[in-house]
Parts: C-alpha cells; structure tokens; sequence
C-alpha cells in the first residue's frame, strides 16, 4: 500500500489564482452578455447544460468522498431512472408527483445497488475491483432499459412551460432557467442536509474518519448505502433534467457522454468537493456551449474530445482540481 | 516436472481443436470463430497492462479503432494488401499506447480508469469529425473474405501475440512488470523504472489491441465509429475479469464468453438479445464478488496447478489504492 496523507499547504502561495480566474470568468460571461444578445442566450442555455452536468457531478463527488470510487453505474443509474420518470408520466401522472416518486425509487434503488453489488467485491478491499464492479453495474442497468423500454427514442414532457422571457432584447427560454434553478436547488438541499442535519454530519465522519466515526458508534456501512442512495437520486435530477433538454434523447446510452461533462466538472472543483462540482459544471456547460457557436471549426462531435483534453490538462496541470485539497504520494 | 507435462498436453489440446474446428463449421460460423480470435488478442492486450502491471484501462476499444482505420484506409484509400497492413496497425497502435501511457504515469487507480474511459468515448468521435479520413458515419467498406481465409489469419494472429505475451512476461519485463504491480516503492527500489515499465506496458498493450482492430475489421469488411463504441471498451474488459486478470490461462475461455454467448442465448431462444448485457452484468459484478481471478483460477484447479494461495492480492494489485 503506498501512503497518501492530505497536507494542507499555505494557502497564500496559489491561494489567490482560483478565485481570480474565477473573477475573470464570470467578468467575460457578463461583458460579453452584456455586449451581444447571442452571446446572453448561448451562455444562459450553457449555464443550463451545465447545471445538468453540475447535479451529476456532485452525485459523483458524494460516492468518491466516501470511499474513493468513480462510480461508472452513476449516468446508467440515472437513465434508469429517468425512465421510470417517463413511464410514470405514460400513466398518467403529473410531472412533479412522478418526479418526486421517482427521486424515491432511485434512492432505494441505488441503496439496493451498493448492497448488492458494490459491498460484497468491497469487502475484499481494493479500488480496481470496485471500480470494475460499478462497471459492471453500467453494463447491466443500461441494458436493462434496453431491455424493458426498447432502443427506441423516447420524448421526455419537461416540467417548465415553453414559454420565452424577453430582456433587453434577449429571449431567455424557461426550459433553461428553470434547468438551472432545479438542478441548483437539488444542490443547496443536498448541501443543507450535509451541514444541518445530525445524519448528515455522521456521514461526513464516515466519509472522512471511518474508523472514528465507527469508534463514536456510527454505523458506518449502513451510512455508505444511504450515500449512493442519495447520490442515486440526485443523479435522476440530472437525467430528468437532461432528457427533457432539447438537445438530449431520451434512449438507453443518453448518459455516456453526459457522464464525461460531468467527470470534467468533478475533475476540474477537485473531485472531492461539492461546491466546486457546480462551478466546474456550469463552467464546462457555459465554456462548451460557446466554444460550439463561436469557435468555426469545433464541431458538436469535437465537444466531447474537448471535455476530455480539459480534463486531462486539469490533472496534469493542477490535480487538485480548483476546490480541492493537495495530496502528496510517494513514488 | 508432471505439471510441465500437464500444462504441454492442455495448449497442444487447446490448438488442436482451434486448427480442427473449422472443418466441422460453415462458412458463416468460421467468421465467427475468427470474432473469438480478435477477442482473444484484446484481452491478451488489457491483460498486460491492467492483469500484470496494474494499470486499469477501460479504453482498448479505442486502441482497436485505431488499428482497425489503420488497416481500412490503408486498403481502402492506399490499396495496401490486407496482410500488409497488420505490422503497421501494431506499430500505430504501439505508439498510441506510448502516447496514452505516458500521461497515466501521472495518474493513479480510480483516475486512470476515468482517463482511459473518456479516451473510449472521444476515438470514436474524432473518427466521426475526421471524415475525409475516416468516411464519417458511414464508413469505409473493405473487400470480403472467406471464412476460411480469416479464421486462419485471425487466429494465427492470436497464436504469434499468445507467444509473445508469453515470452515477454516469463522473463525479466514480465518480473518488472509484475513488481510495478504489486509494490511500486518495492519496484523501485529495486532498481525498476516506472515510467519505463508502465509506458512500455501500455504500448504492448495497445499495440495488440491495434491487430486486433485490423482483423476486426477485415471479419466485418466494413468500419464506421459506432463499431467501436464504448460497448466494445466495455465487453473487452468483461472479457479480461472472466478470463481472470493477470493469468493467460483463461483468456480463450474470457473471448469466447464474449463472443459467444450473446449468440447462444440468442439462437437458444434462452432469453432475448437485449437481455444479454443483463447478463453480463450481472456475470462481471458476481465474478467480482466470488471468484476475483476469473476462469484462469478454474482451470488451473483443473489441470492440477498449484491455486495461488495469494487470491485477493495478485488480481488485485494493492498499489491501486490510492487512499
């Protein structure tokens, strides 16, 4: 086993280039809106995309956090549940009864998954095979929405009423804004849980001290399950979100690319913080979404290289991402 | 010297009925034969890298898109001979291996499972972009061969990479490999490069996955991108936790499964072709759980080889952990 210990450094040394880059960012996205109308209107469905990616992304930081798993099964997870989403409006429901059902079912359902599939391998005790099983996951809930909804492309109702908001000449569509809010809210709720709530303080011990916490008589294996749990049913957000987007179908593979955004985001705020998910997110939605309608010679096809050729310079570059904390390995 | 003996008898049984079976086959079923052969050479390939140097990838399907437009545009666009273009796709393929492996030098475990799955995802849409190269979705189309044609050269090919692989890892590479795996500070300090060790490992790696995307793609006679979609990434691999990671015992068994059994649950009526990746699933996550070191340990128990006492440590290499 090589030994990885957290060091916190001084945080004068580079402590200032986040947030001013940061600050950069967010001064181009304003002026620039600010400026042309276009430019309002691809950052705004940008910053949508982003928030899809977001919500996924901290799904991802959840479960890495708590024990230092990518979990590969988290897009299929969440197109499984998507689906439910659909058949349950099939039937008849409402859409906010059949969202908030099927947020319950992914919960259970990525409860059931851990407990089934991810702790028996875990028990032997080592990150390739976890990470094989959770691959394995991928494999078998994608091709059980094959299986049970057919190949076929399905419409997705979204929740937000196709109307447009008009300000300074710029048409802010509520499909967009209301991705953003949703996902974004999904987020704050998830984080006042974590900072509020007594079970959401023990499974931050869990996560970071497994065996204090286990010392403080914390049951620290059923806290795991409730984290994919949670993290299961943030992830049917984002695909409820991301099916009703129009630039998504909804079919089986609709979250393999997604979930490579969403790596992105996770990879470029840390991969072990929340917060910097979302801003990694809405920067990626906002960056790409640019990048395609200015850039001649990026084409939809090249967005996906491009997520990756980001990802892999932020490792390269600065592993610790913008959010997270540096670690030090021997060898 | 009797497990000498045994292990002799099983590889001359093994290519006996692989030199025999195609007498008995249609012509139909011997292409198929040769789809086991292809897996075979990328599991061999995944093998090396993640079996025996510990370095996940999940990406090999890339690799054989790689060797597969190789060989296409060189007969398609160039009109090279099919053969001809083999060494080239295995030199291609060795240097993309070179150029993947030396950023994952940086990474670490889980991360490099992320690098080499977005790789497997993103191949297929520069080949979709590039497409005065690549024809773009619609591909190239190359000349058809016959059955026996390409059962011969797929598996002669799988034959030469069997040896090789063979050769490189009983010796002083496959040792340096291995402790790379085990204990990277042990290597190290005993005089093994990691940069070296892990760049050459994914460049043998790579290079076979490379032949096995020619010849992928001379039994199809055709290329497009969704050929090599991530499902490939994803079934090489499956393939590999089968056949058992770090041990070539099992690989023929890990292809075969692959290969072979969508078409038997299917012809088989047992349960549905859409159902088969349920069942793939479910096999990866259960071999994972009960018996780490896939069919390799099976069989090994069955010829009478010593079960490697170590189980959980040699498929599961300790220096992943990257906690």
């Amino acid at each position: 086993m090589v030994a990885v210990r957290p060091i916190h450094r001084p945080a004068s040394v580079t402590g200032w280039i986040v947030p001013a880059l940061l600050a950069a960012c967010v001064i181009f996205l304003v002026v620039g809106s600010l400026e042309s109308s276009l430019f309002a209107q691809q950052t705004v469905s940008g910053l949508a995309n982003g928030g899809i990616y977001a919500s996924l992304g901290v799904a991802l930081v959840l479960i890495y956090r708590a024990t230092q798993v990518i979990n590969f099964s988290q897009g299929a997870l969440a197109t499984f549940s998507t689906y439910i989403a659909w058949q349950l409006i099939s039937w008849g429901l409402g859409y906010w009864p059949a969202f908030l059902l099927t947020l319950v079912i992914a919960f259970v359902g990525g409860i059931l998954v851990e407990l089934v599939a991810i702790r028996p391998v875990e028990r032997r005790g080592n990150v390739l095979s976890v990470v094989i099983a959770s691959i394995g996951v991928l494999i078998l809930v994608e091709g059980a929405v094959g299986w049970i909804w057919g190949n076929e492309v399905k419409f997705m109702p979204s929740a937000f009423p196709a109307r447009e908001y008009h300000v300074g000449g710029v048409a802010f569509s509520m499909q967009d804004l209301g991705t953003i809010g949703v996902s974004i809210a999904a987020v704050v709720v998830l984080w006042a849980f974590f900072r509020f709530t007594k079970l959401g303080l023990a499974m931050r011990a869990a996560a970071l001290r497994p065996e204090a916490a286990r010392l403080a008589g914390i049951r620290v294996s059923w806290l795991l399950s409730l984290g994919w749990g949670l993290a299961a049913a943030l992830g049917a957000v984002s695909g409820m979100l991301a099916a009703a987007s129009p630039s998504v179908l909804l079919q089986p593979s609709m979250m393999d690319g997604i979930l490579i955004y969403a790596f992105a985001a996770a990879v470029l705020g840390g991969l072990e913080s929340p917060a910097g998910a979302v801003v990694g997110g809405l920067a990626i939605g906002a960056l790409l979404n640019l990048m395609g309608s200015y850039v001649s010679w990026v084409t939809p096809q090249l967005l996906l290289p491009a997520a990756f050729v980001l990802m892999l310079i932020v490792l390269l570059v600065k592993p610790s991402g913008l959010f997270g904390r540096t670690r030090v390995r021997r060898v | 010297m009797r497990t000498r003996a045994s292990q002799l008898c099983v590889v001359g049984v093994a290519a006996a009925i692989v030199a025999l079976l195609p007498f008995g086959l249609s012509d139909y079923h011997r292409s198929t034969g040769a789809d086991v052969a292809v897996f075979v050479m990328a599991i061999l390939g995944l093998n090396i890298v993640t079996g025996y140097t510990g370095q996940i990838s999940i990406g090999h399907g890339a690799f054989m898109a790689i060797g597969g437009y190789t060989t296409a545009i060189l007969t398609h666009s160039h009109g090279w001979n099919d053969i001809a273009t083999l060494p080239v796709a295995l030199a291609i393929g060795f240097c993309a291996g070179v150029i993947v492996g030396v950023p994952a030098l940086r990474f670490h475990g889980a991360y490099l499972a992320l690098v080499t799955f977005a790789v497997a995802l993103a191949v297929p849409q520069l080949a979709e972009n590039y497409s005065h190269f690549t024809g773009g979705t619609e591909g190239l189309a190359l000349p058809t061969q016959s059955g026996w044609w390409l059962y011969g050269v797929a598996w002669a090919c799988a034959a030469v990479l069997y040896a090789t692989t063979w050769v490189i890892l009983r010796g002083r590479t496959g040792r340096a490999f291995r402790a790379v795996r085990d204990s990277e500070v042990a290597a190290v300090s005993s005089g093994v490069s990691l940069a070296v060790h892990k760049t050459l490992a994914f460049g043998v790696s790579a290079a076979f996955a490379a032949v096995a995307g020619s010849v992928y793609v001379l039994i199809n006679n055709f290329v497009n991108p969704a050929v090599f979609g991530l499902q490939l990434s994803l079934y090489i691999l499956i393939g590999a936790v089968v056949a058992g990671l770090g041990s070539l015992w099992g690989i023929v068994v890990g292809a075969a499964f692959v290969q072979l059994l969508p078409l038997g649950l299917s012809s088989g009526s047992i349960v549905s072709a859409e159902a088969v990746p349920v069942v793939f699933g479910a096999v990866v996550i259960a071999v994972m759980a009960l018996i780490p070191r896939g069919s390799a340990e099976v069989l090994r128990a069955a010829v009478g080889l010593p079960v490697r006492a170590r189980s959980s440590h040699t498929s599961t290499p300790p220096s992943l952990e990257v906690r």
